[in-house]
């Protein structure tokens, strides 16, 4: 019964020979596809000549992208060390820092002392009025607007306390100090010396490490040092930038009484404290607290998220009940009227190709920016989708059911009822639930343009580019939606589908 | 149908299945009525909280409901024409609504492509060129994926969960993250796109793989092929032709995809079309609409007509 089939070289080589169409190929299909593969290629090099993709690609300010990112997932806390005229230093927090308005961290170090300080130069006072009004003075609450207003009539020596020394301790090996206009920077085990001189600008002491850069001599020195943040002195002011991860005063914004409390004093507040606000209780204030964080705004983000979801399930629950009864009409094994048929099927074509962009531009005019307008737009869009998909499956179904049912006399409704719906009718509830779940994405991007739901929101985020850690968090309730309706819909779609899931 | 027959008495057997089916019918009735009860209550819901949180309320605002057809008609007919190829306007009147020569960009000193033509085509090379950068990595990517190439569980694990984060991430927020690197123009559109693409096309090529006929990747495995040898003769032949035809429906998919993200702020025909009919200027929203609505046809078709020459009528599946 065993056949030698193992070949030598030799006849390989003449069954190779004698069949050259079997090994080989026509070498008209081997010359198509070399054609398509060098198409796609000139295509792509084209491209690249169109839309100038190098050059904007080296253009780009890839330094900013990394900042970026990292606002995802981290926040700044950025001090300014103010030095004025006469050597007297101030410690400033912007207005909205994440520390709130009193802010003493530990990694904050000052030393104090009192010093007479002479409010006689009124050019020096206007300038430095502002910023004092704005922002919260550290050390000097003293210094209010009406006593700088009387100093521009009179010269005024007033004994002050001020910053004597600042550390600023980044990490274990990354430290900034200012004494005396002299910052000392030290960054793993290297330490670099800067003098401030008002008359000749900013004097690194020795040569400048890897982490310190200066465009010019006498201009600012930024020094970088990497995740955990980075500063920039400069002769009047060294600005520090302490990043740190996670995310800042995510459920207490800094004007919450809970604000900067640990989870336990917050407990404790809410279930045994006494009221901090005597007209309603505790746990109350502390929710809208959360709600309305100034911030995060989360019960703004959690009500566009709902537009969302909304929009995407009225739109298609819409559709798919408009769709239902227009696809008998479009098939043609059931309506066996050619011109009626066209006429839906153009019908749904027509509303499927203006494009769910065009149609929340015009709806968001109808109805004004909201849900409205998105689900709409979705409504007509996939009213044209679904029913182009339904009279598809309807015409292709199993003829016999049909027949049956109508050989027994059974009038033409019951007919569709009996021997049409059944086979159809899971189909139809599955490619419904498929756009449900794709339409809570698309539902995302036509929100950008005005048409309800969270879209706007991002795109409004965005467009600061400061408020990167708001993406991340409605970017992970998005991915988090997604998903969730991607398994339910999946789900449902493979219990009415029998096993196959697709 | 008709039932009401008088039957003759049934046998103990017989009334057991009778009553089985009583109850089997009464509960499955049960379930629909909580079912589509369910789904009232969830819509009635969903539309007053619509309403609610909408600028204009619906009733309110239905009366204006045709208002846009309003916005649609220009001046005469000729205006439509006029703005799409960028001709001068007799209503010139130095404002932005009929300004169509200035869109004009010349090629040489004489020829000049429509402004409108130019950002439709912008919008047309932003999808083909994201579909075959989807398709490409979506094709190295698949191979990774499908349980019947790629026998370690972690491997596979991690390039679906790649594919599905690269899918559900919404494009608005890739698009405006390069936006704020790469500045305005339509490659901030083509990277969200093009990554989106990865993640879609990545999912339907894996399963095109799972369901491959595995004897020719037996064949190979058997005379000592490597993966890569068993991948590439085993089962590129084989699956080739339904992934260029997922390719070509994502491209119909892309070319609506790249308008919106357009619109956006990215480059392309979306932007024009927001902005004009933000300012209501009819003709030149009217010219737009025809192009996008005639182009989003063409490329239709086009996909049609190779797809079924690709693979016959079965590719006329959902595909996402």
């Amino acid at each position: 019964m065993t056949v030698n089939t193992m070949m030598n070289a030799a006849e390989m080589e003449a069954i190779a020979a004698r069949h050259p169409h079997l090994i080989y190929g026509s070498s008209r299909k081997r010359i198509r596809s070399a054609l398509i593969f060098a198409g796609i290629a000139l295509y792509m090099i084209y491209s690249w000549w169109f839309f100038s993709i190098g050059q904007v690609l080296t253009n780009a300010n890839w330094g900013i992208a990394g900042t970026y990112l990292a606002d995802w997932v981290s926040y700044e806390v950025r001090p300014d060390i103010k030095i004025a005229a006469d050597g007297a230093m101030q410690v400033v927090y912007p207005r909205f820092s994440p520390l709130g308005p009193d802010a003493k961290p530990e990694w904050v170090k000052i030393e104090t002392r009192m010093v007479e300080r002479a409010f006689d130069a009124p050019a020096a006072t206007q300038q430095a009025l502002p910023t004092k009004s704005s922002t919260f003075s550290f050390m000097a609450p003293k210094s209010a607007v009406g006593s700088s207003a009387r100093a521009e009539v009179k010269p005024e020596i007033r004994s002050e306390e001020v910053v004597s020394r600042a550390t600023i301790s980044f990490n274990s090996a990354t430290s900034v100090d200012v004494v005396d206009r002299t910052v000392t920077a030290t960054h793993n085990g290297e330490t670099l010396l800067i003098d401030l001189d008002p008359g000749r600008g900013v004097q690194p002491k020795g040569e400048l490490p890897d982490w310190a850069t200066q465009k010019r001599p006498g201009e600012k020195i930024t020094l970088a040092f990497g995740m955990t943040g980075w500063a920039d002195v400069d002769v009047e002011k060294v600005s520090i930038h302490n990043r740190f991860p996670g995310w800042a005063n995510f459920i207490f914004d800094t004007n919450s009484p809970f604000f900067n409390k640990s989870f336990g004093e917050v407990a404790g507040l809410i279930f045994a404290g006494e009221r901090l606000d005597p007209a309603r209780s505790n746990l109350s204030l502390a929710w809208n607290n959360i709600l309305y964080n100034a911030e995060w705004q989360h019960l703004d983000v959690w009500t566009k998220l709902l537009q969302t979801i909304v929009m995407a399930f009225v739109g298609t629950l819409f559709a798919s009940i408009v769709a239902f009864p227009l696809c008998f009409l479009a098939a043609r094994n059931i309506t066996r009227n050619g011109v009626l048929n066209q006429v839906t099927k153009r019908f749904f074509d027509f509303l499927r190709s203006v494009d769910m962009l065009i149609w929340a531009l015009f709806f968001t005019r109808a109805f004004g920016p909201g849900p409205l307008a998105g689900m709409s737009a979705i409504f007509f869009t996939d009213t044209g989708t679904l029913g182009k998909l339904y009279s598809e499956a309807l015409e292709n179904i199993d003829d016999k059911q049909r027949e049956g049912v109508k050989s027994v006399g059974a009038a033409p409704l019951a007919v569709q009822r009996f021997g049409v719906l059944p086979q159809v009718l899971p189909v139809f509830a599955s490619q419904a639930l498929y756009f449900w779940e794709s339409n809570t994405r698309s539902a995302t991007i036509i929100g950008a343009v005005g048409a309800g739901g969270i879209g706007l929101k991002l795109w409004e985020a965005m467009r600061t580019n400061s408020d990167w850690e708001n993406v991340c968090y409605m970017v992970i309730l998005i991915l988090v939606v997604v998903f969730i309706f991607d398994s339910v819909s999946n789900l449902l779609r493979s219990r009415l589908m029998g096993q196959k899931t697709h | 149908m008709a039932t009401s027959a008088p039957s003759p008495t049934l046998s103990d057997n017989g009334a057991v299945v009778e009553r089985h089916w009583q109850e089997l019918n009464l509960r499955r009735r049960t379930y629909t009525f909580i079912g589509l009860a369910l789904l009232a209550m969830a819509l009635s819901g969903s539309l007053w909280f619509a309403n609610e949180t909408n600028a204009g309320k619906f009733f309110d605002r239905l009366l204006y409901f045709f208002d846009f057809v309003g916005d649609l008609v220009p001046r005469d007919g000729a205006e439509i024409a006029r703005a799409m190829f960028d001709l001068a306007s007799p209503y010139d009147d130095g404002s932005l609504k009929y300004n169509y020569p200035e869109g004009r960009m010349y090629l040489t000193d004489a020829i000049y492509v429509p402004e409108y033509f130019y950002r439709m085509l912008e919008t047309l090379n932003i999808a083909i060129f994201s579909t075959i950068f989807g398709m490409f990595f979506g094709f190295i990517l698949c191979f990774l994926a499908a349980r019947n190439l790629m026998p370690n569980p972690w491997v596979r694990g991690f390039v679906r969960r790649l594919m599905e984060i690269l899918r559900a991430f919404p494009e608005v927020v890739i698009a405006g993250f390069f936006l704020a690197i790469l500045s305005l123009g339509p490659i901030p559109a083509m990277i969200a796109v093009s990554i989106h693409t990865v993640g879609a096309l990545g999912k339907l090529f894996f399963e095109v793989v799972e369901n491959a006929d595995m004897r020719p990747d037996e064949g190979l495995r058997a005379t000592g092929g490597n993966w890569i040898e068993r991948v590439w003769f085993g089962m590129v032949p084989q699956v080739l032709p339904n992934f260029m035809s997922y390719a070509l429906l994502r491209l119909e998919i892309n070319v609506r995809a790249s308008t919106i993200i357009g619109a956006v702020g990215g480059g392309g025909i979306g932007e024009p079309l927001r902005l004009s009919i933000g300012q209501g200027h009819e003709a030149k929203t009217l010219a737009i609409i025809i192009l996008l609505f005639s182009t989003i046809i063409a490329v239709d078709q086009f996909s049609a007509w190779l797809r079924r020459r690709l693979v016959g009528d079965q590719a006329f599946q959902l595909a996402q």
